[in-house]
């Protein structure tokens, strides 16, 4: 009986490392994450206005149906990337997700202070390498570090009441996300 | 052979004890770095880098994509101050005030984060659309039926969550109480 009972006690200190171990690694494995919902509509390094979600379908769980929406899916393995928002009337925000969904950066358009929110966004081994003068010249460039080379930027404009919503899509249609040089 | 029976057995349960924890903590959510406001709760450091782990592999397993810090908050809450579950065949009245903020939306979602299918087409309010008191407060009525003033429909679903998202906002990380952030008041009603 005490053999069991030793088992049983080994068996659930197991159990928490297979616990631990699957929590770290659920979002390398996980097939349905944000990043891999976008894909199939949203070719890389352009950005692409997301459907407003309905009942029956949305391209996100929980996404706020106030806002119109556009994603830029970026890979900076060939180099860095400018992003270049128009402000919108009523609330713009630009959110920085990395590959496994981590918001690691969002601003808004009053924290941006200007009609025109620009960005460059790098790794953190491009922005390493970027020329000492260059950064200096270039000290009221905002630079975005991001943590892993793919990733998503999700674009957002309010619309206060639906009747605004036409209005919200179409100051995201000017909105930009290209590689730079 | 009794030690290969042993071993077996302790994997058995290694696997279901630890994935069983596993899927019980995706699904109930943490608290880690939960702010409870009333019925009412947000986990700000979810919309930073500095996300949990349990939260990280939460939304890789939903595909949510949090709202980030520098954007707003959101509060989320499936029950009313006194512990009922929110039933979509009955009457929810939210009342009082918000926390300071830009703007603010509400929504309705179900459990699996899909809007609340409804007749009316109405899945949400944002704070421009909402009639209030002479002092500023206000009331949303959540029912399956049509009322007058803020009404949500709920589509008689039976199980929903509400959604409260605070825009351009002070409140976050440091916010502890319902003094820096007083949220509306949840009251489940009586059902049709």
């Amino acid at each position: 009986m005490i053999r069991w009972a030793l088992w049983l006690l080994g068996g659930l200190l197991l159990g928490g490392i297979v616990h631990l171990g699957s929590v770290l690694l659920l979002p390398r494995t996980a097939t349905q994450d944000a990043y891999t919902r976008l894909a199939p509509f949203t070719p890389a390094n352009t950005i692409v206005p997301v459907p407003a979600p309905t009942p029956d379908d949305a391209a996100l769980p929980f996404m706020d149906p106030a806002f119109a929406t556009a994603a830029c899916r970026y890979d900076l393995a060939k180099g860095a990337m400018k992003l270049r928002v128009p402000v919108s009337q009523a609330y713009t925000s630009v959110s920085f997700y990395s590959r496994n969904g981590i918001a690691y950066y969002a601003i808004n358009d009053r924290a941006a202070g200007r009609r025109v929110i620009e960005l460059d966004l790098m790794t953190t081994q491009q922005r390493a390498e970027l020329p000492d003068d260059e950064e200096v010249t270039a000290a009221d460039r905002l630079i975005v570090e991001s943590p892993t080379a793919t990733g998503l930027i999700l674009i957002r404009a309010f619309s206060p009441e639906p009747g605004l919503m036409t209005m919200a899509r179409r100051a995201l249609a000017s909105a930009q996300c290209r590689p730079q040089s | 052979m009794r030690l290969l029976l042993g071993f077996l057995f302790a994997f058995a349960v290694a696997a279901a004890f630890g994935l069983g924890l596993t899927q019980f903590a995706l699904t109930r959510g943490t608290a880690f770095g939960a702010i409870t406001i009333g019925a009412w709760t947000a986990w700000p450091k979810t919309g930073t880098a500095d996300i949990d782990p349990y939260a990280r592999a939460g939304i890789a397993r939903t595909g949510e994509l949090p709202v980030g810090s520098g954007d707003g908050v959101a509060f989320f809450t499936s029950s009313d101050e006194a512990g009922r579950t929110l039933d979509g065949r009955c009457t929810v009245t939210l009342s009082g005030t918000t926390p300071p903020a830009r703007f603010w939306t509400i929504t309705l979602y179900d459990l699996d984060g899909r809007l609340v299918a409804n007749a009316a087409n109405r899945f949400g309010f944002t704070s421009q659309e909402i009639a209030r008191r002479a002092d500023g407060s206000f009331e949303i009525v959540l029912s399956p039926r049509a009322r007058p003033g803020n009404w949500l429909p709920t589509g008689g679903i039976d199980r929903y969550v509400v959604v409260l998202r605070l825009y351009d906002t002070p409140v976050g990380v440091a916010t502890r109480t319902a003094k820096d952030a007083p949220m509306p008041a949840v009251t489940a009603g009586g059902c049709a």
